[in-house]
């Protein structure tokens, strides 16, 4: 029987007790610390739990073990900062399953102190070794940009334009006390700012925080008993592409994206005129252009003017990163879980700068260099 | 020109070997598929259009163009910023990342959609580089 929207819910969801730099705690004990922090949400001890997601190989048993926690089912998908997307997705059909009743998803990332940080070595005998890795690319600042001049030449997308983006993002962390980057900035500013890798310069790139975060979702009847107000899980999507973005089919639009948002979108039964808040992944600034017109938010070639417009800023039609993103909130190098938090406290009605009367939120996620996606749909209303 | 050290090297296997033997030689090979007759790269010994194993491998024209890059400000070994980290696509239809030699490294000299042809660059006696320069008149 096909999953309904509504079927299975969030009861429980925290980040660290701490974002930014956080040189006291190790990667292991930013997912344990997120993690207790949503079970005291969710009023649930580490034995509650019979399922656990996180990113990578071996994950998933260092932190059952960690937690003190006995699973039945067990999720390790690790494609990028969009993980956390893939795992909501796949937890809420392992519950619908029957595969396990209460499932916790963590992330912790010291990307900022880097202690027992998980390294990224590009292995010189992969596709990317071979034939990415010799031409000078030094991580995803010099890789995840690679397509916006082509975007820009195809859309009419002017450096002020993509400047702006971090400015309306500036704007909703000015609102936030957890952002990092609270001060508000002007195009000039981001224009001037140091520059990395043309077109893009330091303002226009994401942050690197420690930091961690934690979900549970458990069935939407057992919901109803939990000490929060059930946050019901409506729609997602996931996919993949290619983990060299020199080889994306478009470099104007991300094919993961095309069909990641449209499933969730389709699965969730909702108009794109029903979203009331949305997130858009964004390590670096091009991300919310692509994410607003390959959802179909807006037509190809008009994200630009969208967001000129003010229609993402505060009071704007459609409320965009309101967390502040990861251009100004935090960025730990896995930034989706963090997009999944804002989601939740704006539909719980609990964000720092809260959009007024909530009831639909969209999240979607992306994997390094455009390589995955994954998007959720929620809301505060079970249909 | 010469390569400064400190460059990641990559390291052929099996369904690769072909084509940095072919670098060295001065040749770029692509692959076609059986099926379509649609070129392809990275190598792989099937088609990612159809999944034939019905492929062959030949060699490009080495023109390309311009698709598009990022140009590096930060120090890297092997690379003296700023250096651009391009993507070409091949007159026959796949793209490959590359730098741009003997031309500015500047976004008013690098033009999106300019015209390129292959320069092989050695790396050591056994790999050679598929980089890019700007085409010759004509």
């Amino acid at each position: 029987m096909t999953i309904k929207p509504g079927e299975i819910a969030i009861v429980g969801a925290a980040e660290s007790t701490r974002i930014g730099a956080v040189p006291e705690m190790s990667q292991i004990m930013l997912h344990a610390d997120a993690a207790l922090n949503a079970m005291a949400d969710a009023g649930l001890k580490p034995s509650d739990i019979d399922g656990v997601a996180c990113v990578g190989p071996m994950m998933p048993q260092q932190i059952a073990h960690y937690l003190g926690i006995t699973p039945k089912w067990v999720d390790g998908t690790g494609v990028g900062g969009c993980s956390f997307m893939l795992h909501v997705r796949h937890a809420a059909a392992a519950i619908h399953a029957g595969y396990a009743k209460t499932i916790l998803i963590t992330h912790g990332e010291s990307g900022k102190s880097r202690i027992n940080a998980t390294p990224r070595p590009p292995e010189p005998q992969s596709l990317n070794g071979q034939f990415e890795a010799p031409f000078g690319p030094m991580g995803p600042p010099t890789l995840f940009p690679i397509p916006v001049l082509r975007y820009m030449k195809a859309t009419g997308t002017t450096h002020e334009h993509l400047a702006q983006v971090a400015v309306v993002q500036r704007e909703w962390a000015g609102k936030n006390p957890r952002a990092a980057f609270r001060d508000p900035i002007t195009v000039a500013d981001v224009l001037n700012s140091k520059m990395i890798a043309y077109p893009f310069r330091l303002l226009q790139c994401c942050l690197v925080t420690d930091g961690g975060g934690a979900l549970i979702l458990t069935s939407a009847d057992r919901a109803k008993d939990f000490p929060q107000k059930p946050v019901y899980i409506l729609g997602s999507g996931e996919s993949v592409e290619t983990t060299m973005v020199s080889q994306m089919q478009d470099f104007t639009s991300s094919r993961a994206f095309r069909v990641a948002g449209p499933t969730a979108i389709e699965m969730a039964g909702i108009k794109h005129s029903d979203v009331d808040h949305l997130m858009i992944y964004d390590a670096f600034a091009h991300l919310p252009l692509y994410g607003l017109e390959d959802l179909g938010f807006v037509k190809r070639g008009e994200a630009k003017d969208f967001i000129w417009e003010g229609n993402t800023r505060p009071g704007g039609k459609l409320p965009l990163n309101t967390n502040g993103g990861g251009l100004s909130y935090t960025h730990t190098g896995m930034y989706g879980m963090f997009a999944l938090q804002e989601s939740v406290r704006q539909v719980r009605g609990i964000a720092p700068a809260q959009v007024p009367d909530v009831k639909v939120s969209l999240c979607h996620g992306v994997g390094g260099m455009f390589s995955a996606s994954g998007t959720i749909v929620m809301s505060n209303q079970r249909p | 020109m010469a390569l400064e050290p400190g460059r990641p090297r990559p390291e052929p296997t099996p369904e690769t070997k072909h084509f940095w033997e072919g670098t060295k030689n001065g040749k770029l090979l692509l692959q076609r598929c059986g099926d379509t007759g649609r070129a392809y790269f990275p190598p792989r010994p099937f088609s990612p259009y159809t999944g034939t194993r019905n492929v062959e491998v030949f060699e490009a024209s080495g023109r390309a163009t311009l698709h598009s890059y990022v140009i590096h400000h930060r120090p890297v070994p092997g690379f003296k910023p700023p250096y651009a980290i391009a993507v070409v696509e091949l007159e026959e239809g796949p793209r490959m990342m590359t730098n741009i030699v003997d031309c500015a490294q500047t976004p008013e000299a690098l033009v999106l959609d300019m015209p390129l042809e292959v320069a092989f660059t050695p790396m050591d006696d056994e790999i050679t580089l598929a980089l890019f320069r700007p085409a010759k008149e004509g």
